[in-house]
């Protein structure tokens, strides 16, 4: 796996706050790759100081093994699409797409060419000759994702560019970034404040918080596996519990849930005895049959269509939510009732902290 | 649902019919303080002058002659071109556009350089740009007159602190009646272009470092073109009344720099002028102006398409 982008020990200092506190990270060739995390995690300064828009206070960046932490941006081989597009108001669509090769010095030819080309990839070929301000946001986005290509940049830099669509458009855009990625094979790093987007569209997924990365897996593992009680909550829904630690051995953990259920699941390393909390999504809890692993008192059952969501509290009062399929063989508790819950095999996730 | 578009009918006759009223006290002063004094100049510019000043209501075309046409001191030699108040004119176009040009390489980086302060110390820096405008530009240039006259705190200064040997001669030359022009017009060109770069979304310049643009090629290709009609709203603000300025090619120019300005003035004072030569003159100049301003509202609508 050849690296594209080599991050390490980045630090960016406003005055006095720190917006990245040392991150390190490593994106190979052809990934796509998302930095996720809420709003104020760091995520778009990383991008930026990957773009050269910030430079960086501490650390270095390599792109293909070649430090770039002090080019300014017009000398490193890496293009961005911002968020609110910023596309040249004054240029036409063409020449907007053409702009990066113009500054490369490709010739007129050429560059019409490969304009064309790019607006085609983006099914925008009529509209090649109209302004900005005549397009529509989706029409814009896709105008900006063609400047961005149009000089083949060795990665891309996606600054959250779905936040300004509507839904409808936003969920056909997710598949078209993802098929441009696949076709073009350049690196992608996608910014997104949106689990969603980042599990639907990502190779990779980096989750920050705070100016530091939490995780980094593929979807699943970022989903099925959070490491601490951030990721857990930040991606998807999900109750966390109070749990006791009884002892661990062979990678394997005997845990009591609360009400005195007793649990094996997977260790964490460097998991020791004591209080700690797991992590249970809401759909990997089913209604007991038998011998409940938990008892909860149901407070309200909430009809989703596809899904029924049943919120329920346990003794202690943990709030604990249930997604059950929508099937009528399910016979529904009614509120105030007493239901017991199954945790399925190995869904108690063990988080550190 | 249905009512609505009944309402909203009812609503939009309602105001028109209200519009004639409304927009009367805009008519009657744009009619009484801009029609009447421009017609009633262009009308003593066809009369014929009075000898204690004021006019005599009879058709003439004299002041127009007098402005083109030569024929010699006694008026009995051929007609020619008369050239001297044709280079009164350039030589006014010329000041003011060196004036315009002048205000915009200073008030371009001025207005810039405020735009990009946090929005509180913008209100501040607007707040200071107009100060000077408190006080009457009368007095303003003649302040300027005393401090750069030879003997002024500027010479003094400079000669006290052995920069130079002798005084500078600036007052009534050119230089002074450019300093003048300059000072005086100055935030005519900062404002426009500060409220254009005020509102220029700087992810712009950062889209063109990103496609591989140096900050001037940034400058030229996205920043000036943007901002641009900010630029030419400060441009035709400096120039046009510069072209016309009279208070600082008279207070601070010599008999060498003389302006329209001054010109159109001295035609209106006392019994030794010619009004409807003075008519003439701002006729004249008048035109100019609407030259320039058609010229550019076809530029601006070429650029729009």
């Amino acid at each position: 796996m050849r690296q594209a982008i080599g991050i390490d020990r980045v630090v960016k200092r406003y005055g006095a706050f720190e917006a990245l506190k040392g991150v390190s990270l490593s994106i190979a060739d052809n990934e796509f790759f998302t930095l996720l995390g809420p709003s104020g995690c760091g995520k778009t300064t990383l991008l930026r100081t990957i773009a050269g828009f910030e430079d960086v206070t501490a650390g270095e960046i390599a792109l293909y093994g070649e430090n770039i932490a002090a080019l300014p941006p017009e000398k490193r081989p890496v293009n961005t699409v911002f968020q609110q597009y910023a596309l040249f108001p004054h240029m036409t669509v063409r020449d907007n797409v053409g702009f990066g090769l113009r500054m490369q010095g490709v010739a007129p030819a050429e560059r019409r060419a490969r304009a064309a080309e790019m607006l085609e990839l983006v099914h925008l070929s009529d509209f090649a000759d109209r302004l900005p301000t005549q397009l529509s946001g989706g029409q814009q986005q896709r105008v900006a994702l063609a400047r961005a290509l149009a000089p083949r940049p060795r990665v891309l830099l996606l600054d959250e560019p779905l936040s300004a669509l509507d839904l409808k458009l936003r969920q056909a855009m997710r598949v078209e970034l993802k098929q441009l990625q696949e076709t073009t094979g350049i690196t992608f790093v996608f910014v997104t404040h949106d689990q969603e987007e980042a599990l639907a569209m990502s190779d990779r997924i980096a989750v920050m918080s705070n100016g530091q990365v939490q995780q980094v897996g593929d979807p699943r593992t970022i989903y099925e596996a959070p490491v601490n009680r951030f990721v857990a909550d930040f991606i998807g829904e999900t109750n966390v519990l109070p749990v006791m630690v009884d002892a661990v051995a062979d990678g394997r953990a005997r845990i009591t849930l609360p009400g005195g259920h007793v649990l094996t699941t997977d260790a964490v390393e460097g998991l020791a005895p004591g209080a700690h909390h797991v992590s249970i999504r809401p759909e990997r809890l089913s209604l007991a049959t038998a011998d409940a692993d938990l008892t909860a008192r149901v407070e309200r059952v909430i009809y989703l269509g596809t899904d029924l969501q049943l919120l329920a509290r346990l003794a202690d009062g943990t709030p604990i939510i249930t997604r059950l399929q929508n099937s009528s063989r399910n016979e529904l508790p009614a509120a105030g009732a007493e239901v017991g819950l199954t945790v399925e095999a190995g869904a108690a996730r063990l988080l550190l902290d | 649902m249905a009512a609505a578009p009944h309402a909203s009918g009812s609503l939009a006759t309602g105001w028109r019919s209200l519009a004639v009223p409304l927009m009367l006290p805009t008519w009657l002063v744009i009619g009484t303080f801009l029609l009447v004094p421009v017609v009633l100049m262009g009308v003593y510019s066809v009369l014929t002058k009075d000898f204690r000043g004021g006019v005599v209501w009879e058709f003439s075309l004299a002041a127009y002659d007098q402005f083109f046409v030569t024929r010699g001191l006694f008026g009995d030699e051929p007609p020619q071109i008369e050239w001297t108040y044709i280079a009164i004119f350039w030589r006014s176009i010329w000041q003011a556009a060196l004036a315009t040009l002048l205000c915009l390489l200073i008030g371009f980086p001025t207005a810039w350089f405020i735009a990009t302060r946090s929005p509180r110390h913008r209100a501040l820096w607007v707040f200071l740009i107009t100060v000077p405008y408190w006080v009457n530009l009368l007095i303003r240039t003649v302040s300027l007159r005393f401090l750069l006259r030879d003997q002024g705190p500027l010479n003094e200064g400079l000669l006290a602190i052995g920069v130079i040997d002798a005084p500078l001669r600036i007052i009534n030359t050119d230089v002074a009646v450019q300093l003048g022009l300059f000072y005086s017009y100055l935030p005519f060109m900062v404002l426009p272009i500060y409220a254009a770069v005020e509102r220029y979304n700087f992810a712009l310049s950062e889209a063109a470092r990103d496609l591989y643009a140096g900050p001037w090629t940034t400058l030229r290709e996205i920043v000036l073109p943007v901002v641009k009609p900010g630029i030419v709203a400060g441009c035709i603000l400096v120039f046009v009344p510069s072209l016309g300025a009279f208070l600082a090619p008279d207070l601070l120019g010599g008999a060498k720099t003389y302006m329209i300005g001054s010109l159109i003035d001295e035609q209106f004072r006392g019994s030794m002028g010619n009004w409807p030569f003075g008519g003439a003159v701002a006729m004249i100049l008048m035109s100019l102006v609407l030259l320039v301003l058609l010229w550019q509202a076809r530029a601006a609508g070429r650029g729009r398409r």
